[in-house]
C-alpha cells in the first residue's frame, strides 16, 4: 500500500494505483477526456494535469502512478491553470454548434467547458474542419467536433478486439477513421458512442429525434442474449427514443451490445400489431378483446371436448418474461395438459426428466479469474456478444481460451487452442477432448469412450485444461439445439469432473433460464407426462398457443412447425408484431414487448432482474400475464387471480430473490451414444445452422438499422473450398439447398472456417424458413 | 573538417569507411580488448562515468548514468537502439558519422550490448538519408563477414545482432519512444513516461537509446580511457563534440572540436559570417534551442554549462548563423511551420498550440500583426510548455519565446509598421538565392 496526499486528504492505495484513482476514491473530481476506467491509458487529452508536490511541471492524473508520501493538488492555483490552458486548446478548433449538436446537454466537453473555458475565445483564426465519415448503418458522426482523445479507437482495439478506427495523418491534420471503404462493423460498435465524450459520435438511429434533457430515464433489462444486460430505456411522449446501458459491474459492466442498443426501433415500427384479429370465414378482422378472448375459450373447449385436453400445446419463446411463462403453463395445465415449452430450437431433450435446470454454472463476473476455458458448440461473438468481450478480456490477461466448434468464425479472442468438427463429429471429438483430459490427469475415462481416438487438437485442449486452478467448460447454443445434446451435456460433464472445471452453459436468450423456473417445460420433475416443443410439432395438436414465438424462424425445424400450425383446428398467437401468423392462426392478440409491461428475467448465472413497463401499451396492445389471466378466468380455472406481475412473480418464485439457487447442470446415469460419425450422411451435405445476431428474435428482425448492418445480411449456402470444388461450385453461384421437401435458394459462398461436407445455411431468416432441421442433411445443387 | 577529434577526423585524411580501413586506424581495438580482457561490464560502465560523455543527441543526459539503468539481470530480451533520426533543422552530424565512420558506431553498440547484457540492436536512420542506410547495411554485413556481429563474437561467448532500420522522414521519430513505436512497425507517437525505456522500451523489453555520436564516442573511450576523454573537453563536458554549422557562413559543414571550445572559434573554423557581414544571431543547439543574440554567442564556450549559463541548450550541436540580413520573424516563422507540421497530434497543447503559434506568427510577418499577439504567443507557449507528451511541445515554444524576448523590437515594428525592421532588399541581398532577381527587378 502507498500513501498519497490529495487535496488535504491521507488515503491509502494499492500499489500500482495512478492519481486518478487514488482521486476517485477520496471523491476528487479531476476533469478529463481521454481517460476511461476500462481503456489503457492514453494521456493525450491532458485535461486531468494536476499539481504534484516537488515536480516541476504539471503531470497528468491518469498517467501518473502514485508514489510514497506523494502529495496532489487538482484544484490548486497551478493545476487549475494547466487544466484551464488545455480546455482552451480543446475549443480552439471546436466548432462550438452545440444547438445543433445532438450531444448537447450531455457533453462533457461542454459540461467542463463550463468550469474551465473562457467565455469568449482567444483564437481569431480559421478553424479546422474535418470530413465525416460513414461508420455504418448505426454510428454518425460530425468529425469536426473531435477532440482525439481516442477512446472509440482504444476501444474498438481493446473491448471489441478489431481495431477498426485509428487516427490517421499528424498534427492538427489528425483524424479518427476506419480502414479506407471500411465501416465499423462489430457487434459492439454501438459503445463508441457512449465512449466519445463530444459530439463526434452520436447515434445515427436517435439523430435529431429528441434532446436529452426532454427524455425520461427509465431502468429496464435486455431482452435478447441469456446476459440480461441492464438498459436505461429513454422516453419521449409516451415512446421509446433511445437505450443506453445501465452500468452493472457484474453483468454488461457498461457495455450494450448493438442488439441491446438500437432493438428499439422495432417497438416503434409500422409492425407492431395494435388490435385483436379474428380470423372467419377465411377473413381476418379487427375485434375487441372480449370478442377475441370469448373465441378462444369457446373454441380451445371445444377442441378439449372433442379432442382431449392433450390436443392442446403451447410454444412459448424464450425472450417472454417469467410471469408470461408462468401463466401460460398454468393455463396448460389447467386444462389438463402438460404440452408446453419454450426451448424451441432445441432437438434432443432425452434429459427432460432427470431435474436439469441448466445455467451458467457460475457468476458472470466470475469468468475474470478463470484460467481455462472451453467453449463447446458456441458461435460465441454473435451468440453471446458481452461474454465473449469478457472472455477477450480474461484471454488479454493470460486465461487460456479453447473452443470446440463447427465453425472457425474470428471470434477476436487469441485461442489457446481451436478443434474445428462437423455437427456429426461434434460428440466424438470432444469425447477425444474427454479421454485425453483422463490420460492428462491420470484417471480412467468413462468404458463408453473405449473405442475414442483423441485428435491433435483435443489433446492440446485436454493438456491446457488439464494444467488449470479455475477452469469453465461451457456448452454454447450449438450445443444445446444440437441433436446430439444430451451425449454433448453428458461429456463435458465428464470432463468438468475430470478436470476440476466448473460446467455451464451459455443461455440462449434472456429467458432461457427463466422458461425452466415458470415451469414452461413438459416436465422439470419425472413421470410428468406431457410433450416438449419438437414433439408437439412433429405430432401435430388440435390447439396451439403461441406466446412471442414466431415459430417459422424460431422453432429447430421450421417446416414441420408450419406444417403442425396450419393443420391445427386453432392457433392463438400473442405477439407485439404481425407476424406470419396470418398464414396459420386463427386469432391474433397483440402483447406488449418488454417496454410496454412489468416482467421478469432470469439470466444465465440465474440473476433475477424484474422491470417496468417504461411506456404505456401501444394502442390496444396489452401485457400478455393479463391476457394469459383474463384467459383464465374465462377458461374458468382455478389461480388466475393476481392483480399484479408482481403477484405472478412472487408465485413463480415462492418468494423474492436475487439469485434461482435450484438451477442444475449435472445429471446422472446418461448413456453415452456417440451415434453414427459423419459418413453415414453421404452422399449428403451436413447442415451448420448459426442463428445469426440479428435474426435471432423478433425484435431484432425488425430493428430498421441493425437490419442494415452487414450481420444481417442475407443468409448463403457457404462453404469451404474442398467442399465448393466437389460440388463444381463457385463462390457467388446460386444454388438450391433442399432439405426434407423443402428448398432455399441461396448463393453459394466460401467459408473457409468450415469443415468439409458441411453447408452453412443461417436459420432465423425467411429465406431459409423453407428449409426443415438445424441439424442433418441437406442437398445442395446448382440451379 | 576540423583536424581536433577522432569520431570525423582519421589521421592522415584518410577517409575509408569499409571495415579495413576502420581497423587500420585501430578501430575493433576496444571491442578486442573486451573480449580478450574479459573486461567486466561494471567496468565498462565506471570508464564511461569517469569520461562524462553526455549523450550527443540533444538532452545531454550522461551516458554512463543511462547505461548504469539497464537491469542487466533482467531475464529474456533487451534492446540497444541508436537514435540516427536526426531530423531537427540545423543538425546534419550524424549522416555524416555514418558515412566516414559506419563501424565506429557499430563497435559502440557492439560493446554497449556487451555492458549492458543486450543481445540485438537496431539503428534507426533518418529517411531522408538513403544511401547513407546502404552504406550501414554494407558495413553491418563486413562487421558480420568478421565475426564482429553475430554469434559468439571473435569466438567468445558473447553474442550480439544489429539491425539497421529506417525511418521515413518524420521528425517525431527521433522523440526515443516514438522511435521505438515505429520500429515496432506502429506510427511514430511518443509514449507517455513513466515507465521509461530502460525498464518498458522496444515491444515491453528494457530498452536502451543513445544518439549515433554517443555510441561513436564509445570505441575511444575504452581504448584511452575515461579520464583521457574527460581530458579532451572539460569537467562535466568530456570529450569532442561535433558541431553543425549552417546559416550565414563561408564554410558551412560539420566540425569537430573539443568540448569548451569558444564560439569564437567555431566561427573561424566555418569562415566566419558570410561577406563580412556583421553576426546577428545564433541558435546554438538545432531549432528548438533558444536564439541568442550575437553579443551573448560571442562570449560562450561550446559546452553544455556555459551555453545553459547563457539562457539556450547546446543540444545536437546544430548552429545556425545568422547575419544583420536577417529578418528574425520570418526566421520564426519558418521554423513555427516545421514544428506545426511536424507536431505527432497526439496530445492537445501541442496538437492545438502549434498551428496557433504559426498562425500568428505567420500573420505578423504578413503585416496583419496585433499588438496583443506577442503577449498572446507567449501566453500560448506558456500553456504548452510542460502540458505535452513529449519535448516537441517545448521544442515549439522555446524559439518563440527567445525570438521574442531577444529581438521584440524587430517583431513590434512589424505589427506596427506592416513591414521588416530588415528591408526586404537587403534579406534578399543576404539570402543569396534571390539576388540576382533582385536586381533585375529593383
Amino acid at each position: 500500500m502507498l500513501e498519497i496526499e490529495i487535496d488535504g486528504q491521507k488515503i491509502e492505495v494499492p500499489d500500482g494505483s495512478t492519481v486518478m484513482d487514488a482521486a476517485h476514491k477520496v471523491g476528487s473530481f479531476i476533469p478529463h477526456f481521454c481517460y476511461h476506467k476500462k481503456l489503457s491509458i492514453a494521456a493525450n487529452c491532458r485535461m486531468c494535469l494536476v499539481q504534484v508536490e516537488k515536480a516541476p511541471k504539471p503531470l497528468p492524473a491518469c498517467a501518473t502512478p502514485v508514489t510514497n508520501g506523494m502529495k496532489v493538488f487538482t484544484h490548486s492555483e497551478s493545476a487549475v491553470k494547466a487544466q484551464k490552458g488545455v480546455m482552451e486548446f480543446l475549443l480552439i478548433n471546436h466548432p462550438l454548434d452545440c444547438p445543433i449538436c445532438d450531444q448537447g446537454g450531455e457533453c462533457q466537453l461542454q459540461d467542463l467547458s463550463v468550469g474551465y473555458g473562457a467565455s469568449a475565445s482567444r483564437y481569431q483564426e480559421e478553424k479546422r474542419v474535418v470530413a465525416n465519415k460513414n461508420l455504418g448503418p448505426l454510428v454518425a458522426t460530425d468529425m469536426t467536433r473531435c477532440i482525439h482523445c481516442t477512446r472509440c479507437v482504444r476501444f474498438t482495439q481493446e473491448i471489441a478486439g478489431l481495431m477498426e478506427l485509428g487516427q490517421a495523418f499528424r498534427g492538427e491534420h489528425a483524424e479518427i477513421m476506419p480502414f479506407i471503404e471500411k465501416t465499423v462493423d462489430s457487434e459492439l460498435s454501438g459503445n463508441i458512442i457512449d465512449l466519445c465524450p463530444v459530439g463526434a459520435l452520436t447515434s445515427k438511429p436517435f439523430r435529431f429525434a429528441a434532446r436529452t434533457w426532454e427524455l425520461s430515464r427509465r431502468k429496464s433489462v435486455s431482452p435478447h442474449d441469456g446476459l440480461g444486460a441492464n438498459l436505461v430505456v429513454q422516453v419521449k411522449h409516451n415512446k421509446v427514443m433511445r437505450v443506453l446501458p445501465l452500468e452493472n459491474e457484474d453483468v454488461n459492466e457498461c457495455w450494450l451490445s448493438d442488439k441491446d442498443r438500437f432493438s428499439y426501433e422495432a417497438l416503434n415500427s409500422d409492425q407492431r400489431l395494435t388490435r385483436p384479429m379474428l380470423k372467419q370465414c377465411g377473413e381476418w378482422r379487427e375485434v375487441d378483446w372480449q370478442t377475441a378472448l370469448e373465441y378462444i375459450g369457446n373454441d380451445l373447449k371445444r377442441v378439449i371436448k372433442e379432442h382431449g385436453a392433450q390436443a392442446v400445446g403451447a410454444l412459448a419463446s424464450p425472450q417472454a418474461t417469467l410471469e408470461e411463462l408462468h401463466l401460460l403453463q398454468k393455463l396448460v395445465r389447467g386444462l389438463g395438459s402438460n404440452n408446453v415449452d419454450f426451448r424451441l430450437r432445441q432437438s434432443d431433450f432425452s434429459l427432460d426428466g432427470k431435474n436439469v435446470m441448466p445455467w451458467l454454472g457460475m457468476k458472470i463476473a466470475g469468468i475474470r479469474d478463470l484460467d481455462r476455458v472451453l467453449v463447446v458448440g458456441s458461435f460465441l461473438r454473435k451468440d453471446h456478444p458481452l461474454l465473449a468481450q469478457r472472455l477477450r478480456q480474461a484471454a488479454k490477461r493470460g486465461t487460456k481460451v479453447s473452443i470446440l466448434h463447427v465453425a472457425d468464425d474470428d471470434l477476436l479472442i487469441s485461442l489457446n487452442a481451436r478443434s474445428i468438427a462437423a455437427p456429426a463429429a461434434l460428440a466424438t471429438e470432444l469425447a477425444g477432448i474427454v479421454k485425453a483430459a483422463a490420460e492428462a490427469k491420470g484417471v480412467s475415462a468413462d468404458s463408453s469412450l473405449a473405442n475414442v481416438q483423441a485428435s491433435e487438437s483435443a489433446r492440446r485442449i485436454a493438456a491446457s485444461l488439464a494444467s488449470g486452478e479455475n477452469v469453465a467448460v461451457f456448452l454454447g447454443n450449438l450445443a444445446q439445439q444440437h441433436p446430439q445434446a444430451s451425449t454433448l451435456h453428458a461429456l463435458a460433464q465428464q470432463l468438468a469432473g475430470i478436470t476440476g472445471a466448473r460446467f455451464g452453459f451459455l443461455g440462449e436468450a434472456a429467458n432461457s433460464v427463466g422458461g425452466y423456473v415458470a415451469g414452461a417445460t413438459p416436465g422439470v420433475n419425472a413421470n410428468e407426462g406431457g410433450m416438449n416443443a419438437a414433439q408437439m410439432l412433429s405430432d401435430p395438436r388440435k390447439a396451439y398457443v403461441v406466446l412471442h414465438a414466431e415459430p417459422e424462424l424460431d422453432c429447430a425445424d421450421p417446416q414441420q412447425a408450419m406444417a403442425a400450425l396450419k393443420s391445427a383446428d386453432l392457433v392463438v398467437a400473442l405477439s407485439p408484431f404481425k407476424t406470419r401468423a396470418i398464414d396459420y392462426a386463427n386469432v391474433i392478440l397483440p402483447v406488449a414487448p418488454f417496454t410496454e409491461t412489468s416482467g421478469t428475467f432470469i439470466n444465465t448465472e440465474g440473476r433475477v432482474q424484474s422491470f417496468n413497463a417504461v411506456v404505456k401499451p401501444l394502442d390496444e396492445t396489452r401485457p400478455a400475464w393479463k391476457v394469459l389471466r383474463v384467459l383464465g378466468n374465462l377458461l374458468g380455472l382455478a389461480g388466475f387471480e393476481q392483480d399484479s406481475s408482481e403477484a405472478v412473480r412472487a408465485e413463480a418464485l415462492g418468494g423474492k430473490s436475487e439469485f434461482i439457487e435450484r438451477l442444475n447442470n449435472k445429471v446422472e446415469g446418461v448413456a453415452i451414444n456417440l451415434g453414427e460419425a459423419a459418413p453415414a450422411l453421404q452422399p449428403h451435405l451436413e447442415r451448420i445452422a448459426d442463428v445469426p445476431i440479428y435474426f435471432a428474435d423478433a425484435l431484432a428482425r425488425r430493428a430498421p438499422s441493425l437490419q442494415k448492418t452487414i450481420d444481417a445480411a442475407a443468409p448463403a449456402a457457404r462453404m469451404n473450398a474442398a467442399t465448393l470444388a466437389k460440388l463444381g461450385l463457385a463462390a457467388g453461384a446460386k444454388v438450391r439447398v433442399s432439405q426434407g421437401g423443402g428448398e432455399a435458394l441461396l448463393d453459394a459462398a466460401l467459408d473457409a472456417g468450415l469443415p468439409d461436407n458441411c453447408v452453412r445455411v443461417a436459420a432465423g431468416h425467411e429465406l431459409g424458413a423453407g428449409l426443415g432441421a438445424m441439424h442433418g442433411a441437406v442437398a445442395v445443387e446448382r440451379t | 573538417m576540423g583536424a581536433l577529434g577522432f569520431i570525423l577526423s582519421p589521421e592522415e585524411g584518410e577517409r575509408g569507411w569499409r571495415l579495413a580501413d576502420y581497423v587500420r586506424r585501430g578501430g575493433y581495438a576496444a571491442l578486442k580488448k573486451i573480449i580478450a580482457e574479459k573486461i567486466p561490464a561494471d567496468h565498462i560502465v565506471g570508464e564511461l562515468k569517469k569520461s562524462s560523455l553526455r549523450g550527443r543527441g540533444g538532452a545531454g543526459f550522461p551516458t554512463g548514468l543511462k547505461w548504469s539503468f539497464m537491469p542487466r539481470q533482467f531475464p529474456g530480451d533487451k534492446y540497444v537502439v541508436c537514435n540516427s533520426d536526426e531530423g531537427e533543422p540545423g543538425t546534419f552530424k550524424d549522416r555524416d558519422i555514418l558515412r566516414w565512420n559506419p563501424h565506429m558506431v557499430i563497435e559502440g553498440m557492439i560493446i554497449a550490448g556487451y555492458a549492458m547484457g543486450c543481445q540485438r540492436g537496431y539503428n534507426y536512420i533518418h529517411g531522408e538519408i538513403w544511401d547513407i542506410y546502404k552504406r550501414f547495411e554494407e558495413a553491418l554485413d563486413e562487421a558480420r563477414a568478421a565475426n564482429l556481429l553475430g554469434p559468439n563474437i571473435l569466438g567468445s561467448d558473447f553474442s550480439f545482432e544489429l539491425q539497421a532500420h529506417h525511418g521515413y522522414g518524420a521528425y517525431i521519430c527521433g522523440e526515443e519512444t516514438a522511435l521505438l513505436e515505429s520500429i515496432e512497425g506502429k506510427k511514430g507517437q511518443p509514449r507517455f513516461k513513466p515507465p521509461f525505456p530502460a525498464s518498458f522500451g522496444l515491444y515491453g523489453k528494457p530498452t536502451t537509446i543513445n544518439n549515433t555520436e554517443t555510441f561513436a564516442s564509445v570505441p575511444w573511450i575504452i581504448t584511452n580511457g575515461g579520464d583521457k576523454f574527460l581530458e579532451l573537453g572539460k569537467p562535466n563536458n568530456g570529450g569532442t563534440k561535433l558541431f553543425s554549422v549552417s546559416g550565414h557562413v563561408n564554410r558551412p559543414g560539420n566540425f569537430e572540436v573539443p568540448m569548451g571550445t569558444p564560439f569564437a572559434e567555431l566561427l573561424e573554423m566555418a569562415g566566419g559570417v558570410r561577406a563580412g557581414r556583421k553576426l546577428k544571431a545564433v541558435i546554438p543547439g538545432g531549432s528548438s534551442a533558444p536564439v541568442l543574440p550575437a553579443d551573448i554567442m560571442m562570449d560562450c564556450t561550446l559546452d553544455y554549462d556555459s551555453i545553459a549559463k547563457a539562457g539556450s541548450m547546446l543540444g545536437s550541436g546544430a548552429v545556425i548563423v545568422m547575419d544583420e540580413t536577417t529578418c528574425m520573424v520570418k526566421a520564426l516563422e519558418r521554423l513555427s511551420y516545421f514544428y506545426f507540421e511536424e507536431s505527432c497530434g497526439q496530445c492537445t497543447p501541442c496538437r492545438e498550440g502549434t498551428g496557433w503559434l504559426y498562425r500568428v506568427v505567420h500573420r505578423i510577418e504578413n503585416g496583419l500583426g496585433r499588438r496583443e499577439d506577442l503577449d498572446l504567443l507567449n501566453s500560448v507557449t506558456d500553456n504548452i510548455m510542460g502540458r505535452t507528451i513529449c519535448a516537441l511541445g517545448d521544442a515549439a515554444s522555446l524559439p518563440v519565446r527567445s525570438f521574442i524576448k531577444h529581438f521584440k523590437a524587430e517583431f513590434e515594428y512589424h505589427i506596427e509598421r506592416k513591414q521588416c525592421l530588415v528591408p526586404v532588399d537587403v534579406q534578399r541581398a543576404g539570402s543569396g538565392f534571390f539576388v540576382a532577381e533582385a536586381k533585375a527587378t529593383c
